[in-house]
């Protein structure tokens, strides 16, 4: 493997800058570390060479015209879900197979606007419903860390490619997890940002209260920098909020000295790995060492946050996949008549994971159930983000496990769906509560005689993503398990 | 008189007028063009399109609540109206159903000497749908109106005949056309209806079962429908049937309802608050700028005209019947001063200038006469440089040229013959021509008088002062 393919951002731009490579180089080595080992990790859905390469170009040319950014040059991967102009967008669905977007995402069209270059699209579960991969409707992503097992998910092929040093770095979107899980499990940097604070315009919806754009990355410095490019207000997208963007980079620095953290109990739950509770306690004890103070505290809605979040979540998905009809782009059965075209065309393009959910959603929403269930869920969302905000009262942030178990084998995964959704109970409530929260390595276990990635979650105020990047890049560099690289080869 | 009383609530679908449409930049007018190519990727749903609201279209929301009576909504909520069909891309409408912009509010109509109050219940803002065009056995979409805004304005069931039904949609229609939020033309599918409907047995409080008609298009299909409905449901009801509650088709060219939904078929919606648009807002100082906007309504204005001008209701109610219209004479009558009193301006406004306006085909607003231009002339008038036959005439060219009253009559020397010699000298022309004539006036028949007034307006080509010819023929005859 090129050494190239091992660089950060914040390392590949020192040597960009110094004229030591160029974009060219360094995209053609990430092209030619995809050609090596994506056949076995499996994490694009799609890669452009070419269009690769032009961009390339044109970032090197940006840069003998005099310009310079952090990002100038950058190689890196974008869930298919997030348009990018020029490549086609599936949600991991065959149901928009073949969809070329005439328009990109704004967070794509900021980066562009950097100068990134766009490797190409990484899988997921279809329309991000998952925690493997394995909801994709072409294929599973592999674990880089453990071949025979899922990278997590649904941002599991951008966590991948992160992993599998097939990108420097890539775009996740988090409803319920799908970053922070994803990175947990493959020893990468996964944030989720406050909702509201990156614009989901062009992001194909899953749940519009829940989803955010999120950086996956190999480091904490690395995560700050993407984070920067993608957030801010946009007049295009009405949830997003005209709070200022800091220079996250610049804020990494100062330590956890003093900070006061809260652990809370409801977060190691009934079936939670020993393995992933050793680690984390280590973590604890690590921030300890470094100066900060740990609480356990409690959280006593946290049990709510799954039923909460498939009531609310599913609703919202139920309206927003009724646009795939077959009337206007992707799949069309092509039947004789209109009703039994929608028949065909979702009953065929739709995944089952996909139909489960709808049929949730349009159940709880429907008359004489929207009280009990949607509008009852939308109460204890309510109470659940106030519980947060009386925690932040007395913590600077909480520290708690990212997913309780290993990542699974593939074609192990629990197959009654309410084991599955336990998966994500501990990413749940934050983002129900909108908060930003970070996953950073914190180690490995060991399961089934292999050395699997752990992940530490850091949860912090709305619109605090500074603190949170903070807290995590002083346990990084006091750790610094990023180095224990995946055996490739 | 029928045994049944007929209850009647409306539901009123009106385009607004904005210039793009409610959540993306497409021209909202679309008229004429070619299908699908008002649209793009946000109002042909495409993935991960997000609405943003168009500020103006809830503006002219809250400029019809405000004339309406309604309460302005502190705090408004869109909400998704869930079901699939072709013309709706999204697979859901944008509405509002649980926190509408204006509520509570009310419209009085005429009914016999005095007016009736009609509640409305609820202004709403939502997205129109496209439409489908049927061609031999295949259905093709035009996405081009989809997203197009509408104000629905729901009245509470207080229309108790099909009057009273014609007198509320012309009155809201005139407000809204009025205060600029609508077109009126309905041709054009500018207003759309649906007609809640129940007949009950005369002095019973009980409201007996609901039938909605739906897609009543003008407002001759709202009274036809209605009529039928009336019929159908009166034979129901006198065979001592009961009417099935149910939502109705109209059959424009057939002139009947057809069932469209069963009340166990009926839609469930699933309405649910828009994840994608937060609540809105209002803020009470941006009320109170449009409310100050808002130009005085046509019931107001009828009445300040009937005291103000002392018209008749009659008279008052077709001058406010447009703004325009209105506009027009108010500024006709200051500057026609003293010469002449309201009530002539109105009478030579809706006489001669209604008429020129209504042969030409062309509103008021876009004739080539001006208030100012009018009043010139009706002062010709009335200080008697011309007389009332000419300045028809004058007008007339007026109309048709653009130019000045004074410049047309001093051209074509029009101007009123009031030199008592050279109509004397007229007159005794006439009278010597007409020996017999003379005679039999003498011998009684003093209805003659006339003819001899025509015959000397011919000897001068119409520009004799009439009263002033009628006195000296009198003394001349008389001799």
């Amino acid at each position: 493997m090129s050494d190239l393919c091992r660089l950060t951002i914040h390392e590949a731009r020192d040597l960009l800058r110094r004229g030591e490579i160029s974009a060219v180089e360094l995209t053609r080595a990430h092209l030619e570390r995809i050609e090596t080992v994506d056949a076995r990790v499996r994490a694009y859905l799609h890669v452009d060479a070419d269009l690769a390469l032009a961009q390339a170009e044109d970032a090197d040319r940006r840069r003998a015209a005099g310009e310079d950014d952090s990002l100038l040059g950058i190689p890196l991967a974008v869930k298919d879900i997030i348009t990018v102009q020029g490549m086609p967008a599936t949600a991991g669905s065959r149901i928009l197979e073949g969809f070329m977007p005439p328009y990109e995402a704004t967070v794509s069209r900021r980066l562009r606007k950097r100068g990134a270059v766009f490797l190409g699209k990484t899988n997921l579960d279809e329309f991000a419903m998952g925690w493997s991969t394995e909801n994709s409707a072409f294929f599973t992503s592999r674990n880089p860390y453990a071949l025979d097992r899922v990278p997590g998910g649904s941002s599991g092929g951008s966590a991948a490619a992160v992993a599998a040093d097939e990108a420097l770095v890539a775009l996740g979107t988090d409803t319920g997890g799908s970053v922070r899980q994803p990175a947990s499990w493959t020893n990468t940097v996964g944030l989720r940002p406050s909702y509201g604070r990156v614009s989901r315009w062009g992001v194909i919806a899953f749940a519009s209260s829940l989803d955010q754009v999120g950086p996956l990355t190999k480091d904490v410095r690395d995560n700050a920098i993407l984070l920067e490019a993608i957030a801010g207000h946009d007049p295009r997208d009405s949830t997003t909020m005209p709070e200022p963007v800091p220079r996250y980079e610049d804020l990494l620095e100062g330590g956890v000295q003093g900070m006061h953290f809260g652990l809370p109990r409801e977060y190691f739950v009934k079936n939670i790995h020993p393995g992933v509770r050793r680690a984390i306690l280590q973590a604890v004890d690590k921030l300890v060492e470094l100066g900060a103070t740990v609480e356990e505290t409690h959280l006593h809605y946290t049990k709510y946050g799954m039923p909460v979040y498939y009531l609310v979540g599913t609703a919202e998905l139920s309206a927003n996949l009724a646009r795939y009809d077959g009337v206007r782009y992707g799949f069309s059965a092509g039947a004789a008549n209109m009703w039994e075209n929608y028949r065909q065309t979702r009953g065929r393009g739709f995944g089952q994971e996909v139909k489960r959910r709808i049929i949730l959603g349009a159940y709880a929403l429907s008359a004489g159930y929207y009280d009990q269930y949607y509008l009852k869920a939308q109460k204890v969302r309510t109470l659940i983000r106030e519980e947060f905000e009386t925690a932040f009262e007395t913590f600077d942030a909480l520290v708690a496990p990212v997913a309780p178990v290993p990542p699974f084998k593939i074609g192990q995964s629990p197959t009654d769906p309410v084991e599955l959704y336990l998966t994500d109970v501990l990413t749940l409530p934050t983002a129900l509560a909108g908060l930003p929260c970070i996953s950073v390595p914190a180690g490995f276990m060991e399961d089934e005689g292999e050395s699997l990635p752990v992940g530490l979650q850091i949860i912090g105020k709305p619109f605090d993503e500074a603190t949170v990047l903070r807290i995590a890049y002083a346990f990084e560099q006091a750790t610094n398990w990023r180095q224990v690289r995946p055996q490739l080869a | 008189m029928s045994k049944y009383e007929l209850v009647v609530g409306l539901e009123v679908h009106a385009q607004l007028l904005t210039k793009s449409k409610m959540f993306c930049g497409c021209s909202a007018d679309s008229w004429d063009a070619p299908p699908n190519s008002h649209t793009c990727p946000i109002c042909l749903a495409m993935p991960g399109m997000l609405p943003v609201i168009n500020r103006e279209a809830v503006a002219q929301t809250i400029r019809a609540g405000l004339a309406l009576n309604c309460t302005i909504a502190e705090e408004a909520v869109f909400a998704r109206k869930n079901y699939m069909y072709p013309d709706l891309p999204k697979g859901y409408q944008i509405s509002q159903y649980e926190l509408p912009l204006c509520v509570n509010g009310w419209l009085d109509i005429d009914a016999g000497e005095g007016t009736k109050r009609i509640r409305i219940t609820r202004a709403h803002l939502e997205e129109d749908t496209g439409k489908l065009v049927h061609a031999g056995d295949v259905s093709l979409v035009d996405l081009n109106r989809a997203g197009v805004p509408l104000l629905e304005i729901v009245s509470e069931p207080d229309l108790r005949s099909i009057e009273e039904v014609n007198e509320y949609l012309s009155r809201l229609r005139q407000i809204l056309v009025y205060i600029g939020v609508n077109s009126g033309n309905l041709e054009r599918g500018a207003m759309r209806m649906e007609a809640n409907i129940s007949l009950r047995p005369r002095r019973s409080a009980e409201l007996g079962t609901k039938v909605e008609i739906k897609n009543l298009n003008s407002f001759r299909a709202v009274r036809n429908a209605l009529e039928y409905e009336v019929a159908r449901q009166t034979r129901i009801l006198d065979s001592g049937g009961e009417v099935e509650q149910v939502t109705l088709g109209w059959l424009e060219h057939e002139g009947r309802t057809y069932v469209q939904r069963t009340k166990e078929s009926a839609h469930d919606y699933r309405y649910f608050p828009e994840p994608d648009l937060p609540p809105l807002f209002i803020e009470r100082a941006w009320v109170e700028e449009l409310a100050a906007g808002l130009s005085e309504l046509p019931l107001a204005r009828r009445a300040r005209f009937e005291s103000e001008y002392g018209l008749s209701r009659a008279d008052a109610d077709v001058l406010v019947g447009a703004r325009a219209t209105a506009d027009f004479y108010e500024a006709a009558v200051a500057a026609t001063g003293d010469a002449m009193t309201p009530k002539q301006v109105a009478n030579w406004m809706m006489g001669d200038l209604f008429r020129l306006v209504k042969e030409s085909g062309k509103p008021l607003q876009e004739a080539s006469i001006t208030p100012a231009m009018f009043a010139e002339l009706l002062t010709l008038v009335a200080n008697k440089t011309i007389n009332a036959n000419t300045g028809s005439r004058v007008l007339k060219t007026m109309f048709q040229t653009g130019e000045g009253a004074a410049t047309i009559v001093e051209r074509e020397g029009l101007a009123q013959v009031s030199d008592a010699d050279v109509l004397a000298q007229a007159i005794e022309r006439v009278l010597a021509a007409h020996p017999d004539e003379v005679g039999r006036y003498r011998d009684g028949q003093t209805k003659l008088l006339g003819w001899f007034m025509g015959q000397v307006m011919r000897e001068t080509r119409g520009k004799a002062d009439p009263n002033l010819v009628r006195q000296m023929l009198m003394e001349r005859l008389q001799r």
